[in-house]
């Protein structure tokens, strides 16, 4: 079932170190172990699906990686550099893109706009007062909404959009820095099925060819086993299963985990 | 509009210190104890108040600006029944506060089933401009029924000797005052957590929409609680009579000391509120001993030191869910298309060829309407792309006039570089406060810029040596090239419209979406490398620096700079264009400054009960057009342009 492509292949092989390496990673709450010495790294080129029960830790996990959440302990490295406990905006800046569960895109801009408006970020405008900001990075956002298959929607406000295309957009969006990382939320939450395959597909087909490295945490199997490389499983704070998706799927602590809780592949 | 000092004055304060305490041989222990009892004595009016709108906030997540507005209808109508009952007699001194108490609560009940009930679904900012509008209608009641002078009320029977503390005369009725904070927070303790009725309003403000889900008359719920609040406002209003004197400026006086109070204490906690009434309380007694001519400033201080410490206050919690609970997701913003800015070109044409027909008379009116669109749009700047409302914004305009005066007062400058230094004392503030303010966010943000506006106003009131206190600066006249009215016209004109333009072109470069990147939302803005706390900061100078400008040159248009230039009316006037133009539209705030102050100035050349009317107008207005002109203007446009549907795309199934 797992999509290698050939692509990906090379990618791993050719770039062998790691984009992103986790070690130790602990952040209690109130004396409650949220994630407890957390361990794992992800490959350019690859995708790393992070799974397990609600309250499992996930988000938590997820959060200390884009800098929302300060972790207690452990250390989080971005192509060898540490980013552990840096601001959202500076992991950015390292070359972290991200994309959010609940869609957050600027409602009062178009398509292009929004994406125009990470790459003036990228290229260090934002302070600039005067000039027109419709004018600038066109070209390059146009193309990275073609990329994502919005190019024909270019013009129309994001607050209008269905949500699957909202879903496009931040991709697009997420993607403007040139990251080296990508971050996605439960990047399938909400949509149909066979939407959440064409975005994934869509989205390993990217991260193959640029040679990103992309984590994402997702609660539907089917999207874990058809698109991840790799998984890991969090349970109550401790990771306790790193494989393929097939050995994921044998692993008898992880049959446990989820038979027990009742949550069963597919279900929100 | 009618200034009238924002707080009560430190004069009040003074003259009831000189009259009840012993003028000789005090020492320093006693001082401080009679100083604590003083400030405890009025902390219970100020915690009688604050507890009705942080209880009426939490239901309702109205913050009712119109709760100072209660606070003195209560007194005046305890002046009127005590003075009926018999002022000399327990009872009818003790009938007459209550059924004065009680009669607040059903005129609150008249506000929210009338005008509150039609608006809980609207943008809180909206919410605010309704409750303000009751404000202006109710000044005209009272002044139409008790009359401009002021009342002074009896002396409370049974009360009227004094109690030595420590070799100070100390009245029974202050004591009694002090009891009456602790009693009341134990009476809403026990209602809140005896009876189902406190229940349901605990429920309420954590969680509404799971009360109303679970079945609870909200209609009920909300219309009791209002009623419940406005009473307690009554009666905290009732018991000042023995007090202090009722007048047509208690509402105001009150009211942004209640927002200090709710403030600092938390949003929708009662005990929180007590704590703080008692802190400002207390504050208030011994900056009067220690610091006499800041104490105004001393409160505000602790406001704004207390919300940076603690956001939300000593008891309260950060809210839950987004900070943009209610209202639309914000429109689409789009520049301006062909026809826009031509019929943009011809008004400023149209303006620039006035002073060839129009009569003098006309030409001040315009000097003035153009000022006010300048500070209108510096306002919306911040307020619209910005999201950040300011109940303050007439600090910035106050001191870009007072930066020009002292200019010409003490540095003896001609009209030229004063008016340049004005926006730049506005900018400094804007800095400095700004720094602050962006670290809070909705009704928080709006009340710190309330709190550093007041501080402004008091600094200008009390530092009589450097401003002239209230009787201002005057002889800022312009240098005699621009002395004609129409010259001084043309100046106007260029210099606001040069500055006008500046800022929509700022709204449409990068900065600008980066402003509205981080308004629309702050975490994705984030997560593309933008520094949201900073952008706002920045964007918070620019909006102070142009309202500078526009002070400046409206210290010059008048002659003269007053204190009341910084007061809480002329925020509301600022508040009160942007919103009828239409927070979501650029244009908005100048049609919104024409409209507004062409509408009040007739107004107050029609009738005597102008604010009456002007109450109800934006209460209609509101009620009606919850978007602004502009916006309901270009709403009406797309629906005739009926766009094309949005497409349906492959999911409808949401889960």
């Amino acid at each position: 079932m797992s999509a290698v492509s050939p692509a990906q292949i090379t990618a791993a092989v050719a770039a062998s170190e790691p984009v992103l390496v986790v070690r130790d990673l602990a952040k209690s709450f109130g004396g409650v172990r949220a994630v407890d010495g957390v361990s794992f790294s992800v490959l350019p080129g690859t995708m790393l699906a992070l799974i397990g029960p609600n309250g499992a830790g996930k988000t938590t996990c997820f959060n200390m990686l884009n800098g929302q959440l300060r972790p207690d302990g452990g250390e989080v490295l971005l192509a060898g550099r540490p980013i552990t406990g840096m601001k959202p905006r500076a992991v950015w800046r390292m070359g972290v893109g991200r994309t959010f569960q609940i869609t957050a895109t600027f409602t009062s801009m178009t398509v292009r706009e929004s994406v125009q408006m990470a790459l003036i970020s990228h290229a260090g405008e934002i302070w600039s007062p005067f000039g027109r900001a419709r004018d600038r990075h066109r070209e390059a956002a146009d193309a990275l909404l073609a990329q994502v298959g919005m190019a024909a929607q270019a013009e129309r406000a994001c607050g209008v959009l269905a949500y699957g295309d909202l879903k496009r957009v931040e991709l697009a969006v997420a993607l403007a820095n040139q990251p080296r990382l990508l971050l996605m939320d439960e990047p399938t939450a909400g949509m149909a099925p066979r939407e959440r395959i064409e975005l994934m597909a869509l989205t390993a087909d990217i991260a193959a060819a640029k040679g990103i490295a992309v984590l994402f945490t997702e609660h539907d199997m089917d999207v874990v086993f058809t698109h991840s490389d790799s998984v890991i499983v969090l349970d109550r704070g401790r990771l306790i299963a790193h494989g393929t998706a097939q050995e994921v799927r044998q692993d008898p602590n992880v049959r446990a985990v989820y038979l027990g809780t009742g949550a069963t592949s597919g279900g929100h | 509009m009618d200034p009238g000092p924002p707080l009560r004055s430190a004069q009040d304060d003074a003259r009831f210190r000189d009259s009840h305490q012993a003028p000789h041989g005090s020492c320093m222990i006693d001082l401080i104890l009679t100083q604590t009892l003083n400030g405890l004595a009025s902390a219970s009016s100020l915690f009688l108040v604050a507890s009705g709108l942080s209880i009426i906030f939490g239901v309702t997540r109205i913050v009712n600006f119109a709760h100072g507005s209660l606070y003195m209808l209560g007194a005046y109508l305890a002046w009127t029944l005590v003075g009926r009952f018999g002022p000399a007699d327990a009872l009818g001194f003790w009938g007459g506060v209550l059924v004065a108490a009680v009669l607040t609560g059903l005129i609150g009940v008249v506000i929210e089933v009338l005008i509150l009930r039609r608006i809980y679904q609207a943008p809180e900012l909206f919410q605010l401009l309704a409750t303000f509008g009751v404000v202006l209608m109710l000044q005209d009641v009272a002044l139409g029924i008790w009359g401009a002078e002021d009342k002074i009320g009896p002396r409370a029977p049974g009360f009227k000797s004094f109690v030595v503390i420590f070799g100070n005369r100390f009245p029974t009725y202050e004591l009694f005052l002090i009891a009456v904070g602790p009693i009341v927070l134990l009476i809403l303790w026990l209602l809140f957590q005896k009876t189902r009725w406190g229940t349901l309003v605990r429920a309420a403000t954590q969680d509404r929409e799971m009360v109303g889900a679970l079945g609870v008359n909200q209609r009920l719920l909300f219309t009791s609680v209002f009623a419940f609040g406005s009473m307690l406002a009554g009666l905290g209003g009732a018991l000042q009579l023995p007090r202090e004197a009722v007048t047509l400026h208690m509402d105001l006086a009150m009211i942004s000391e209640a927002f200090v109070v709710v403030v600092v204490g938390g949003l929708g906690s009662v005990t929180g509120a007590y704590l703080a009434a008692v802190l400002i309380g207390i504050l208030h007694a011994f900056g009067i001993l220690i610091f006499p001519k800041i104490t105004l400033v001393l409160v505000f201080l602790v406001m704004a030191v207390g919300l940076v410490v603690k956001p939300y206050g000593l008891m309260g919690k950060a809210p839950v869910g987004h900070s943009r609970a209610h209202g639309p997701p914000e429109p689409l913003l789009l520049p301006a298309d062909g026809p826009t800015k031509l019929a943009g070109l011809i008004g400023l044409v149209i303006l620039a060829l006035v002073p060839l027909l129009a009569p003098d008379h006309i030409l001040l009116t315009l000097t003035e309407l153009v000022i006010f669109a300048l500070f209108a749009t510096s306002l919306h700047f911040m307020m619209g792309p910005g999201g950040m409302a300011s109940f303050g914004h007439a600090a910035y305009f106050g001191l870009g006039a007072y930066g020009a005066a002292l200019a010409v007062k003490w540095l003896g400058a001609p009209m030229e570089p004063a008016l340049l230094l004005a926006p730049f004392l506005a900018g400094i503030a804007g800095v400095v406060f700004g720094w602050f303010c962006v670290r809070l966010s909705g009704v928080y943000l709006a009340m710190l810029t309330l709190a550093f506006a007041q501080i402004a106003w008091a600094t200008a009131f009390q530092s009589v040596d450097l401003t002239g206190g209230d009787n201002g600066i005057l002889g800022v006249w312009p240098s005699a090239w621009a002395a004609s009215k129409t010259v001084y016209y043309y100046l106007t004109l260029s210099i606001c419209a040069a500055a006008i333009v500046a800022l929509r072109l700022t709204i449409f470069s990068p900065f600008g979406y980066g402003l509205r990147a981080a308004r629309d939302n702050a975490l994705r803005a984030e997560a593309i490398g933008l520094d949201v706390v900073r952008i706002q900061w920045v964007a918070f100078a620019v909006a102070a620096f142009c309202a500078g400008i526009a002070g400046g040159l409206f210290a010059f248009f008048k002659g003269s700079v007053f204190p009341t230039y910084m007061a809480i009316p002329r925020s509301v006037d600022a508040l009160l264009m942007v919103l009828l133009g239409g927070v979501q539209t650029v244009s908005g705030p100048i049609i919104g400054a024409f409209a507004y102050a062409g509408l009040s100035e007739q107004l107050m050349k029609m009738t005597m009960y102008w604010r009456f009317v002007l109450g109800l107008s934006i209460v209609l207005l509101v009620v009606l057009f919850p978007r602004g002109l502009v916006g309901t203007a270009l709403a009406l446009r797309e629906r005739w342009r009926k766009e094309p549907q949005p497409a349906v795309s492959l999911v409808e199934a949401k889960p």
